[in-house]
C-alpha cells in the first residue's frame, strides 16, 4: 500500500485470517444417499440370500487343496511374469537394433505370439508332444547330437510356464520399447559423448529411465496374468486355483460359492499386487520429481501428527 | 593472447560437408586449433555451427573431407589410402579423450550431481567407485558446486546444472571440450556462472572448440573466432581483430543483430 511505511517491520503488519464460507456440494450428498442404498441392498441380500452359500466359503476358503492352488497360481504368475520381462527386453532391444536380422527376428515374434489367442497357445504348448515325440537338437538332416522325449521335456506345468511366458514377452516387449522411445535423445548423445557403447548407455542411462514409463503398464501386466493363470486348463494344467475350486464346486454341486471363494483370492492377490506397484512407482520416479509424494502410511502419521514436518 | 604457431595442431577439419538428405549443412569447412587454444565460431542458426561441433566427435558421421584430432581421423582408420570405417568400440575410445556441453545440459536424471559426474570413469574407465566419487566432489568444487554432490538436476538451477555437465565432461580428463551453446538455455542471470567456469578452464590451458553467441566471451577468452555462415568459415581470426573490422556484410549484419 502506497501509504505504508516501507521501513515498518513485516511482522508488525496485521495478518486477519480469512474465514470464508466454503462452497457447498449439494451433489455430493445426492450421490451419497444413491450409493447409500445400493450398498444396503447388497449387504442384505449377501447376509440373506443362503444360495451365497457362505457357510460353504468359510468352510473351503484355507483347505489345503484350495491354499495349493492358490501357491501354484502365484509360482506361475511370477515365473511366467520373469520369463515376459526378460525376453521382452531382450526383444525391444532386438526391435531397435540396427541391424535388420535382429529387428526383423523380434517382429516376426511379437507379430506371432500376440497375433493368436493364449488359451490356444496354450492347447498348442501340450500337444507339442503330439507334433515331436522327440526333440532333437544337430545338423538339420545330418547327425543328431541330443535327444530328448517330449513327455518328459514339456511336463504340463512346463508347457504352462512357455504358453504364458512367451505370450506375455511379446506384449512386453511393445511395453519396453515404448520406454526406451520415450527417453529423451539427448540422454543417448550425453551417454555416447563420455565414450559409452550402446549396451553400456543403454542399461545405465535409457533403461533405468524408461522404467517409469514400463512400470505401470508391468504392474498391469502382472495382475492380468495372474487372472490368466486360469486358462491353463487348455493344457490341462490342474493344480492351479481356479480348478481345484471349480472341482471342488463340482464335487458338492455348489459351483457358484466356489467360483466367489476364488474370487476372493484373486482380489486378494491383485490387491497385494497394486500396493508393490505403488512402492515401485515411486522408486523409479526418483529424480523425476523434485520430492517423492508421501507413501499411504506416511500420510496416515502426519494425519495424526507422528510425523515429520506437517 | 598469444599466437601458438609452434604448438602442435589438436584439430584439424579440411574441406568438411556435410548433408541431411538434400540439405547441405555444412559445405566445406576448413578450421585448424592448436593445443591449448580457444576456438569460439559464431553464426546465425542454422548455418551449421553445432553440425560441425557434433562432427568432431563423431556424433555425426561427414560425407566428404577429412576430420582429425591429434592427427588421428575421426571415425575412420587410413590404411594404405584406403578409408575403413571405424568399429563403434574404437569410436568410443576416440571419444574418451574429446568432452563435449551440450546446450540442454543433458544431465542423467536419474543420478545425483555426483553420480552424473561418476558415471563416465566408473561405466567407461572401470574406476573404483570410492575413487571417482572423491574425484567427482573435487570437480564439482572447482565448478563451484562441492556441497552439491548428492543433489538431483531437477532440484538444481540451469547454471549449476551446467556447470555439473562440464563437471562431468572433465571427469573422463579430456585434453579437448566441445560446448554446443552452453549459455543459450539459460535464464540471462546465470550466463555469467557457466562462462565463469569456462574462462576457467581456457586459462589451465585446456583446448577448446565452443560454439556460442556470447560475442563478449569470444572476446575475452577466444584465440580464434570463426564466423560459420551457410556451411563455410566465411571469416576467421583473432577475436577483437575481426571484431573490429568484420570484412564481409553478412559478418557486419550478424554483428549488428547480437552486439
Amino acid at each position: 500500500m502506497s501509504t505504508a511505511d516501507p521501513t515498518a517491520q513485516p511482522q508488525a503488519r496485521e495478518k486477519p485470517p480469512i474465514e470464508a464460507v466454503p462452497v457447498r456440494h449439494p451433489g455430493r450428498w445426492v450421490g451419497v444417499a444413491i450409493v447409500a442404498v445400493f450398498a444396503a441392498m447388497l449387504v442384505h441380500s449377501l447376509l440373506t440370500n443362503p444360495n451365497w452359500g457362505w457357510g460353504l466359503i468359510g468352510e473351503w476358503i484355507f483347505a489345503p487343496s484350495i491354499v495349493k492352488g492358490v501357491g501354484v497360481t502365484i509360482v506361475l504368475t511370477f515365473l511366467s511374469m520373469i520369463i515376459g520381462l526378460a525376453l521382452g527386453v531382450l526383444l525391444a532391444i532386438m526391435r531397435l537394433s540396427p541391424n535388420p536380422v535382429m529387428s526383423g527376428s523380434a517382429w516376426v515374434f511379437v507379430w506371432a505370439f500376440r497375433g493368436t489367442p493364449v488359451y490356444v497357445q496354450l492347447f498348442l504348448w501340450a500337444n507339442v508332444i503330439a507334433l515331436y515325440t522327440t526333440i532333437s537338437i544337430g545338423v538339420p538332416f545330418g547327425p543328431e547330437f541330443f535327444t530328448f522325449d517330449t513327455k518328459t521335456l514339456i511336463p504340463a506345468f512346463v508347457a504352462a510356464l512357455l504358453g504364458l511366458g512367451l505370450n506375455e514377452a511379446a506384449y512386453m516387449a511393445e511395453i519396453v520399447r515404448a520406454g526406451i522411445l520415450s527417453v529423451d535423445e539427448g540422454q543417448e548423445e550425453a551417454a555416447t559423448a563420455l565414450g559409452f557403447s550402446r549396451l553400456q548407455t543403454l542399461r545405465h542411462i535409457v533403461l533405468p529411465q524408461a522404467m517409469r514409463v514400463i512400470v505401470p503398464p508391468t504392474g498391469n501386466e502382472t495382475i492380468s496374468m495372474l487372472k490368466t493363470t486360469s486358462l491353463v486348463i487348455a493344457i490341462p494344467l490342474t493344480t492351479e486355483l481356479f480348478f481345484q475350486a471349480s472341482a471342488v464346486g463340482n464335487r458338492l454341486f455348489q459351483p457358484f460359492p466356489m467360483a466367489i471363494l476364488a474370487s476372493i483370492w484373486y482380489l486378494a492377490m491383485t490387491s497385494v499386487l497394486m500396493v508393490g506397484q505403488y512402492y515401485i512407482e515411486r522408486y523409479y520416479a526418483k529424480g523425476a520429481m523434485r520430492n517423492l509424494p508421501p507413501t499411504p502410511i506416511q500420510k496416515i502419521k502426519r494425519r495424526i501428527g507422528i510425523g515429520r514436518e506437517a | 593472447m598469444t599466437t601458438s604457431q609452434d604448438k602442435p595442431i589438436k584439430v584439424l577439419a579440411e574441406n568438411v560437408h556435410k548433408a541431411y538428405g538434400r540439405n547441405e549443412v555444412l559445405r566445406g569447412i576448413d578450421l585448424e586449433v592448436r593445443a591449448g587454444e580457444v576456438a569460439c565460431i559464431v553464426g546465425p542458426s542454422g548455418g551449421g555451427k553445432s553440425t560441425f561441433l557434433r562432427c568432431i566427435n563423431h556424433l555425426e558421421k561427414i560425407d566428404s573431407g577429412r576430420l582429425s584430432v591429434d592427427g588421428e581421423l575421426i571415425g575412420y582408420h587410413q590404411r594404405s589410402g584406403k578409408l575403413y570405417e571405424m568399429r563403434d568400440k574404437d569410436v568410443a575410445a576416440q571419444r574418451r579423450s574429446i568432452g563435449m556441453v551440450f546446450q540442454r545440459f543433458n544431465l542423467f536424471p536419474h543420478k545425483t550431481a555426483a553420480e552424473n559426474v561418476m558415471a563416465g570413469p566408473v561405466v567407461v574407465r572401470g574406476d573404483n567407485r570410492k575413487v571417482a566419487k572423491q574425484r567427482a566432489i573435487e570437480l564439482l568444487s572447482k565448478v563451484g558446486l562441492g556441497d552439491r554432490g548428492d543433489s538431483y538436476p531437477s532440484q538444481l538451477s540451469g547454471g549449476q546444472q551446467q556447470r555439473v555437465a562440464i563437471a562431468r565432461a572433465l571427469a573422463m580428463d579430456p585434453d579437448l571440450m566441445l560446448f554446443d551453446e552452453p549459455t543459450s538455455a539459460l535464464d540471462p542471470e546465470l550466463v555469467g556462472e557457466v562462462l565463469e567456469v569456462m574462462q576457467q578452464l581456457a586459462k589451465s590451458g585446456m583446448t577448446m572448440v565452443v560454439v556460442t553467441h556470447e560475442i563478449g566471451f569470444a572476446r575475452e577468452a577466444g584465440d580464434i573466432l570463426a564466423f560459420i555462415d551457410a556451411g563455410v568459415v566465411a571469416e576467421i581470426g583473432e577475436p577483437t581483430e575481426i571484431l573490429a573490422n568484420p570484412k564481409s556484410r553478412r559478418f557486419q549484419d550478424f554483428l549488428g543483430k547480437v552486439l
